[in-house]
């Protein structure tokens, strides 16, 4: 038995993160005085250096690494950097609502690096164990940060819900890990799917497995019927933190799908396309009618995240159509393009909440955006730009998104899905529209100015302004998710 | 001789026995961490039991990841028990409904 | 050919730029310079549209892309432009109408404190509706039309300090989203099926698509892509029953009314079945439908106009039957006919409304036309040039709406499509009808007795039935003070007045020739051999002259007669007898004050039927969403399940555990059940 030095260069960009993170915790502790700023800074320069890490060691090609449990290819490499992107301006926006609070401490920034490090795990699993480890590794870092607020019993609530949860969702997962295992006789993505190829696999086993895998997923995703953590997790956390878990950690849960379903479980396509087929026309439906009857925005928009992820997984699964796999690479490409444009306008969403938020005021109910348009019309009309972005009306990259998966459906097929998505989606206008009515017609009822870092102002201004852009640019982006995919399958 | 599917129903029933324990269970909190344990340790089951029929390690390397992973997820839980207890005064299932609609 | 595309590019461009600077910069530019840039924008478009116009009458059309949004499965997203005899014809008019309403607005709104984004909201508007014409493809013919509507729902509810208006254009937005979706779903099933959303390609498929039929339910394709997009149309151009929401708009300012409710967006619709006739040639049954929609509402909507007292609502309501007209006209193939209207209406209707406006502001913003009375002394140049605009409406001989209307009705005597008696028989009652509340109008308010400047205690009080918040808030509620008189409107309101009153008398005599009998709409307009069409009318046509000469001796101008004499009789001579009518008749004079209760049965039978559909679906959102009110009265489903949705989060973590393992199993059964 010889031992090998695996190839450390495609996993740079992970370990430079995990060092960082050590750096750091210890920084932090010896420089007490000035942790929270240096914890900060720290964090978003190794995000930002991770970026160009990744860049650098962009190969272009599939690249295997320690034992083929690591993989790296261009979609790991772009969702990876939207992820870096993502949680950078999550924390860039969330730093002045947790000052506010009395919550900025440095072990915040330390635990939102390790969320990422999960993350870029996750990304980047080719077998069960990393994809479980970079779950946990995300998920219970999540967790800690939804009870950062220590002292709020919402807070605490929402932490312990997310974490049974959680923790149960992850069993799950965990249970269908081993089924695919015992069926397959390989933990390795690559293996599972040569073990289905050569239909060496035990049916019922696998099947089995391949529900219980499933429901961990959509668990992740918050779609219908593992979406009841949604509401209330966004609810009570503390909205920086809301921020952070609407945003980053949909792209790992659409990676860890990707990976775990079209990487390894592709050949039996249509069967998870059923079971996602139920689920999605469930979260579309329940996502949109339960938007409607809230007061609260954060609530209204985790019932639309629940909605959006729904038309998500309408790409996902319009990939196999009776054995034909034209479509495949088209429909997975929509799903991505409408996961990173969720993100987009997500930030951008609970980015405005933190933005009218202030030391002892949380915006958090539809009347706080009252008459908005009169205390500051550019915000009012970014908003607006993210209302109608979410709401699909054209122009906006929203509508593209929900374009590009509703073509992949109707490409495979499915009208009745189509149909039922976009008669919804007419339907969740409404609340959309309903925030924008507000913002222009009604009176405020607080006429405080709104007060913001100059940074967190052009960001956001540059946040409300690339979701006009990329839809009246779309193509770019489109381009690169199909690229990404097509280079990695 | 005990076969594979002896280990496999084992593992099947405490995996169900756990998530009877979450949903049914609506008064202490760490009976719900114990519940959680309990599945994770039914897994566990599951894979050495693959493992060993398979013949392949992999399953059992898994196994201990899982126990450290659960060990974790543990201190995480009963740091929100505690936050909770702290702020709330109870670890009642019941009373987590503030959040709600 | 490149030179010509910058040209093309400039038309929607120019109002655009100017939209852009009046909207974001219009604190530094100021009042001046924000109606400068965008009247400036819009000539622009209008000499450039001109230009293209010479450039299309000497042969050349243009076809073809300008960008390339994006690449989805096999279709591209494009803009691009078709330039061809119809897109022109629809530049000219879009532009010339937008610019004579931005020098009115001048005068309008002077002032109003939104002035500059008003203006913007108008040059916006132009640069939508020119992409919308200019179009070659689906797509971005759904952009323009969403972004006029999008547009219009700002410019109704410009006004957002009134509640009433912030009504009406929820209305009609949520009107015209049904619209949109039947629109959209047309569109979605040419894709399907064609493969491409380029017109010529989908044209070259027309004969292939309409042996098709469609999966699953069997249904003839092509029939049921027409009266899909034709849906789209109903709501765009208010066509019975989604025309709830144009007369409710004329909360908006008269400008808007004028440019956007009477000569341009309305008439989106009719350009687009123009525009797809080679479509709707082929589907029969799409065209009866189309037929027996418009006769009903050209008819129908009449009707209403004569009890109203709103001077804005009447014209509404004419607007509303002229559109039907021109339906009608779709509808038994004479597209060019329908085109041909909708041309001359633009003029003449935007005349009118911009009169009813100069009338208001004559009026200090009273709108009630029982206050009125004997304005034609105060008001001559409105007056006469009013009068120019209801003899076209009503289609006096020689008045460009004769030609128009009186080929409209040939055409449907020839016709012999399903429903064509019906609609004959419409639209020969709709000309009297058309020509008694027009001069009901005239007369009430330029002749007779001076009526304003006293103490009117009832005049706000005009619109009964469900429409009880219309009662126009404080800042409404001037008019003349008693003893004060109305005067004659500045000369930025004047001179639009008599620019338009031109081609209103004049236009369909010079153009007659060449869009109807000639080939200016060859290639582009098609007719099956199966339909009659206009061929008949230019067998028997002998000139604009002639056709006028004997136009006189026709049945359609002895009504229009009989209208007016009626109107003066009633009006001028014996006012008594109305009242005495409106008494002896109280039930069918409550059903049209009340609009037929279509607004009330619309709700009643949404409610309890077709729940996501049409009006009780923005019933439930107006009230039950938008509002935010609790689901109150006749529960509506939406807002129901909303609310019982919520009962699921109960917010007990073993009932969300529960809930998960319910999931697997459901999961688990349906595999098991499949397998």
């Amino acid at each position: 038995m010889n031992f090998v030095v695996p190839d450390f260069y495609p996993a740079a960009a992970e370990i430079f993160v995990a060092v960082m993170a050590l750096v750091i915790m210890l920084a932090s502790t010896f420089a007490r005085s000035v942790a929270r700023n240096l914890a900060y800074l720290l964090t978003q320069a190794t995000l930002i250096a991770a970026a160009f890490i990744t860049i650098f060691t962009m190969e272009g090609e599939v690249v295997h690494t320690f034992s083929n449990l690591f993989i790296s290819d261009l979609l790991g490499d772009v969702l990876k950097l939207m992820i870096y992107f993502s949680t950078a301006i999550a924390l860039l926006y969330g730093r002045g609502y947790l000052a506010d609070r009395k919550i900025d401490k440095p072990e915040y920034y330390l635990l939102a690096l390790l969320m990422t490090l999960g993350m870029m795990v996750m990304v980047t699993a080719n077998h069960m164990l990393p994809m479980y480890i970079g779950l946990e590794m995300m998920s219970l870092a999540l967790y800690t940060m939804v009870a950062f607020d220590r002292d709020s019993a919402r807070s605490t609530e929402a932490a312990m819900k997310y974490f049974v949860l959680g923790a149960l969702a992850s069993g799950l997962l965990l249970y269908g890990m081993s089924m695919v295992y015992g069926a397959t006789g390989t933990l390795e993505f690559s293996g599972v799917a040569q073990a289905l190829y050569n239909q060496t696999a035990n049916q019922t086993v696998l099947m089995f497995g391949v529900v219980f895998l499933v429901a961990g997923i959509c668990f992740k995703l918050g779609v219908v019927p593992f979406h009841m953590w949604v509401p209330d997790v966004y609810q009570g956390a503390p909205t920086a933190v809301t921020l952070v878990i609407a945003t980053a950690p949909k792209l790992a849960a659409f990676a860890m799908a990707v990976r775990l379903l079209i990487w390894a479980l592709f050949d039996i396509a249509e069967e998870w396309q059923m079971m996602l087929m139920l689920v999605a026309a469930a979260s579309i439906v329940l996502g949109n009618l339960a938007a409607i009857a809230q007061q609260n925005i954060k609530r209204m928009l985790a019932y639309s995240g629940i909605s959006h992820m729904g038309f998500m997984l309408l790409g996902l699964l319009a990939g196999v159509v009776e054995g034909d796999r034209h479509f495949a690479l088209n429909a997975y490409s929509s799903a991505m393009f409408y996961a990173i444009s969720y993100v987009i306008m997500s930030l951008a969403s609970f980015g405005m909440l933190i933005l009218l938020s202030r030391a002892g005021f949380e915006a958090e109910n539809i009347d706080d955006f009252k008459g908005l348009n009169k205390r500051s019309s550019w915000y009012a009309l970014m908003m607006l730009f993210v209302m109608f972005s979410m709401a699909g009306v054209p122009f906006f990259i929203g509508f593209f998104a929900k374009l590009s998966v509703l073509q992949a459906v109707v490409a495979a097929g499915y009208f009745w899905l189509a149909v039922l998505a976009v008669v919804m989606s007419v339907i969740g206008a409404f609340y959309y529209l309903r925030v924008v009515k507000v913002m222009y017609f009604d009176e405020p009822v607080d006429s405080s100015p709104i007060h913001a870092a100059p940074e967190v102002r052009v960001m956001l201004s540059a946040n409300g302004l690339a979701i006009a852009a990329l839809g009246l640019a779309p193509q770019a982006l489109m381009s690169l998710c199909a690229f990404a995919l097509l280079r990695s399958l | 001789m005990l076969s594979l599917s002896h280990f496999l129903i084992l593992g099947a029933i405490l995996f169900a026995i756990s998530v009877v324990g979450i949903f049914l269970n609506r008064k202490n909190l760490i009976v719900l961490l114990m519940a959680i344990e309990l599945m994770l340790l039914s897994v566990n089951m599951n894979f050495v039991a693959f493992s060993h029929y398979l013949g392949d390690i992999a399953g059992q390397v898994f196994v201990f990841f899982i126990l450290t992973v659960a060990a974790a997820e543990s201190a995480i839980g009963l740091a929100i028990l505690i936050v909770m207890f702290r702020n709330m005064r109870t670890i009642h299932v019941d009373d987590l409904d503030s959040l709600k609609g | 050919m490149s030179d010509m595309k910058a040209i093309y590019l400039l038309v929607p461009l120019a109002p655009l730029a100017g939209a852009i600077l009046a909207g974001l910069f219009g604190k530094q530019i100021g009042r001046a310079g924000a109606h400068v840039v965008t009247i400036l924008g819009v000539a622009i478009a209008f000499v450039a549209s001109l230009f293209i116009y010479q450039d299309v009458a000497a042969g050349n059309t243009f076809n073809g892309t300008v960008y390339t949004w994006m690449q989805a499965g096999g279709i591209d997203f494009e803009v691009g432009f078709l330039i061809d005899s119809l897109t022109v014809m629809m530049m000219l008019v879009v532009t010339f109408v937008s610019l004579m309403v931005h020098i009115y607005t001048i005068g309008y709104m002077s002032e109003d404190p939104g002035y500059q984004r008003f203006f913007s909201y108008i040059s916006l508007f132009t640069f939508s509706m020119l992409m919308l014409v200019m179009s070659n493809n689906f797509l971005q013919l759904f952009f323009g039309w969403e972004a006029v509507g999008l547009v219009s729902y700002l410019l109704i509810g410009f006004w957002y300090e009134r509640p009433t208006a912030i009504y009406a254009n929820m209305k009609a937005f949520l009107v015209n989203r049904v619209g949109d979706f039947g629109f959209l779903l047309g569109i979605g099933l040419v894709a399907a099926y064609a493969g491409s959303l380029d017109y010529a390609e989908v044209f070259a498929k027309a004969k292939e698509l309409s042996v098709t039929e469609m999966a699953v339910t069997g249904w003839p394709l092509l029939t049921a892509i027409c009266i899909c997009l034709f849906i789209g149309a109903m709501g765009k151009s208010a066509q019975v029953p989604l025309h709830v929401w144009l007369p409710d708009s004329m909360e908006g300012p008269t400008p808007i009314s004028a440019l956007i409710h009477a000569a341009t967006m309305v008439t989106a619709g009719i350009f687009m079945v123009a525009r797809m006739s080679p479509l709707f040639e082929l589907s029969d049954t799409a065209l009866s439908f189309v037929l027996v929609i418009g006769a009903t509402t050209a008819l129908f909507m009449g009707f209403l106009g004569i009890v109203q007292n709103d001077i804005k609502r009447v014209v509404a309501y004419s607007t509303l039957s002229q559109l039907g007209y021109m339906t009608v006209a779709l509808g038994v193939s004479a597209y060019s006919a329908a085109v041909f209207h909708l041309m001359t209406h633009a003029f003449f209707k935007a005349l009118l409304f911009l009169g009813a406006g100069s009338v208001i502001i004559g009026m200090h913003h009273d709108q009630d036309m029982r206050n009125m009375g004997g304005l034609r002394k105060y008001m001559p140049i409105t007056w006469i040039t009013s009068l120019l605009g209801s003899l076209a409406l009503i289609g006096f001989p020689f008045f460009s709406g004769f030609y128009s209307k009186d080929s409209i009705i040939e055409a449907v005597h020839s016709s012999t499509i399903a429903g064509s008696g019906y609609a004959m028989f419409c639209v020969l009652l709709g000309v009297f009808i058309t020509a008694f509340y027009s001069f009901r109008m005239y007369f009430l308010v330029f002749h007779g007795d001076e009526r304003f400047g006293k103490a009117h205690d009832h005049a706000h009080h005009d619109h009964h039935g469900d429409h009880d918040d219309e009662e126009p808030s404080a800042d409404h509620h001037h008019g003349l003070a008693p003893g004060q008189k109305p005067h004659e409107s500045p000369w930025v309101v004047t001179l639009p007045l008599v620019l338009l009153a031109v081609p209103s008398v004049l236009i369909g005599f010079f153009t007659i020739d060449p869009m109807l009998f000639g080939e200016w709409f060859k290639g582009v307009i098609l007719v099956g051999d199966n339909h009659v069409g206009l061929r008949e009318l230019a067998a028997n046509y002998h000139g604009p002259v002639g056709m006028a000469i004997h136009g006189l001796q026709t049945a359609p101008f002895w009504l229009a007669m009989g209208g007016v004499a009626l109107a003066w009789f009633f009006y001028m001579k014996r006012p008594d007898i109305p009242a005495a009518i409106q008494r002896t008749f109280k039930p069918i004079h409550t059903l049209l004050e009340n609009k037929y209760y279509f607004d009330r049965f619309n709700e009643i039978f949404f409610a309890a039927g077709a729940r996501l559909l049409g009006r009780g679906l923005w019933k439930a959102g107006d009230q039950a969403l938008i509002d935010g009110v609790a689901v109150n009265g006749s529960a509506r489903l939406v807002g129901w399940v909303a609310q019982m949705s919520r009962l699921f989060q109960t917010g007990h973590l073993y009932q969300y555990a529960f809930m998960m393992i319910i999931g697997v199993f459901v999961l688990l059964t349906y595999w098991f059940n499949r397998g």
